[in-house]
């Protein structure tokens, strides 16, 4: 498939992101703003909301990342507005103000001395305005190099290694030559393999920072396990579908960066790409958490290859789901989005699996609703770093 | 028309192929297909194995390392003939 020229129908931001959604989120900063944050939603038709069970006495560094995801979110380019409602106006504020830099409609309310019934009342009206602000925006001509285009894959079994991931990888590569943005993470799902990882490293500066990145969360998990963690990481859905062994996971794991492509820089949770390439974040293995720090870190499409069959979606980026393996094609193939099994029965080459992953993506963009997102799978979950205060 | 694989293996190398079709019952006669050198194998299988399991391509003796993707995945803990499956009742992570 020749990437160079090929285009697809986005939404171009004020900032200059392009995006392939265009959702309208009412975005809650705490807990106890949810409810009002859903009857929102429930009034103003073409509106999403986004509860969540955090935001109340988080500090430090747990503090950062929760603002980093929600401003990110806010800012994704698949979103038109936002509607950010708190409990009290300093951090609604904070929130709104992260998200104002990309110069799309963004207002803040806040429930103390309004109640609920006012502020959803003003936040309606609101809302109502960037719906019809929102519906009028047109699709226009975007450069496919324009597309961030992250991965994490789930439910993996050994399928995933020979399969699904490899066909990532070679998407990727082709991505990767293309000049897109690129980004991959699950910190802990390298072990057993975080060597290939820190020689693809472009420079030893980024291969120093990567290494510290992964020697900090193992000792994390040094930390805290009670055993050797097999039902957590591999899970028992790993497990049951063939793999052994954490090594092992990460081995096939490890497939979805290609053959090709260096890893350009590192980031933190929830932070985004300064340039183009291929990017590493530090994260959790977790689906729903990692999907939702790829979208926080502006991340437009997610590849998600499977074995088991995962389930997963996320509230705003479409989430393409990619399985090898033909028992899970054949159970719950309504969840898979490009079917792979071809590759296993040697009828299909590494090449032919990844462009038929790169035309799904080219679809995706133009509009077409990924499984996840046809199921209503809204998946928004936020990480949390250590106790409340 | 190269013959469809019931398991593949990375790289002959390897110590496991995965199964990749469901199904698979002790004592049948498999075709495998090593992907890395393009090659196909034939041995018969020790155990059923669902799919997505791995069987033994070569005897592996206790306390020795697996190898998959040319890479090491761990140690058995008991020793492995080849046609037999290999999973968590018998191999376990070095890591951890």
């Amino acid at each position: 498939m020749d990437l160079k020229d090929q285009t697809f129908m986005g939404y171009r931001r004020e900032n200059g992101r392009v995006g392939v959604r265009n959702h309208v989120i009412i975005l809650p900063v705490d807990d106890i703003s949810n409810a009002a944050a859903e009857a929102v939603a429930n009034n103003v038709k073409g509106t999403l909301a986004l509860p969540h069970p955090y935001g109340r006495l988080q500090f430090g560094e747990d503090l950062e990342l929760h603002f980093r995801t929600l401003i990110g979110t806010g800012c994704n380019p698949n979103v038109a507005a936002v509607i950010v409602i708190g409990i009290e106006p300093g951090w609604t504020q904070r929130v709104v103000s992260g998200i104002e830099a990309t110069g799309k409609p963004v207002e803040g309310f806040w429930i103390e001395q309004n109640g609920d019934h006012n502020t959803i009342a003003n936040a309606s009206r609101r809302a109502k305005e960037f719906v019809h602000h929102a519906t009028e925006l047109q699709r226009e001509p975007c450069a496919l190099s324009e597309l961030w285009v992250s991965t994490k894959c789930g439910e993996s079994d050994t399928t995933s290694g020979c399969g699904a991931n490899p066909t990532v990888g070679n998407a990727f590569d082709k991505l990767y030559a293309n000049g897109n943005t690129l980004l991959f993470g699950e910190t802990s799902e390298l072990t057993g393999g975080e060597h290939l990882v820190a020689e693809r490293c472009r420079t030893p500066e980024i291969r120093k920072e990567f290494q510290a990145m992964f020697d900090r969360y193992t000792e994390m998990i040094n930390r805290w396990k009670t055993n050797d963690l097999s039902e957590s990481q591999p899970t028992k859905g790993n497990i049951e579908g063939g793999l052994t062994t954490i090594e092992e996971k990460a081995l096939g794991n490890i497939q979805k960066i290609g053959k090709e492509c260096l890893v350009d820089g590192v980031l933190d949770k929830a932070e985004q790409p300064t340039g183009s390439g291929l990017w590493f974040m530090d994260s959790s293995s977790a689906a729903a958490e990692m999907v939702t720090l790829c979208g926080a870190a502006g991340f437009a499409v997610h590849y998600f290859p499977t074995g088991q069959g995962n389930v997963i979606g996320n509230p705003i980026v479409p989430v393409i789901k990619i399985t090898a393996n033909s028992r899970t094609v054949r159970t719950m193939g309504e969840h898979i989005d490009t079917d792979v099994t071809g590759l296993l029965r040697r009828e299909i080459n590494p090449d032919q699996a990844g462009d038929s992953l790169l035309e799904m993506t080219v679809r995706t963009a133009n509009g077409r609703h990924t499984a996840a997102e046809v199921l209503g799978h809204r998946e928004f979950v936020l990480t949390r770093l250590f106790e409340s205060a | 028309m190269s013959e469809t694989p019931h398991f593949v293996v990375h790289d002959e190398g390897d110590s496991v192929g995965v199964v990749v079709v469901e199904g698979v019952k002790a004592g049948q006669d498999l075709v495998g297909w090593i992907m890395d050198q393009d090659r196909t194998i034939h041995f018969t299988v020790k155990d059923d194995i669902p799919i997505g399991h791995k069987l033994a391509i070569r005897d592996i003796e206790a306390d020795s390392t697996v190898i998959k993707y040319s890479v090491d995945i761990g140690r058995t803990i008991s020793p492995i003939a080849q046609g037999e499956h290999l999973h968590v009742h018998n191999t376990k992570t070095k890591r951890w």
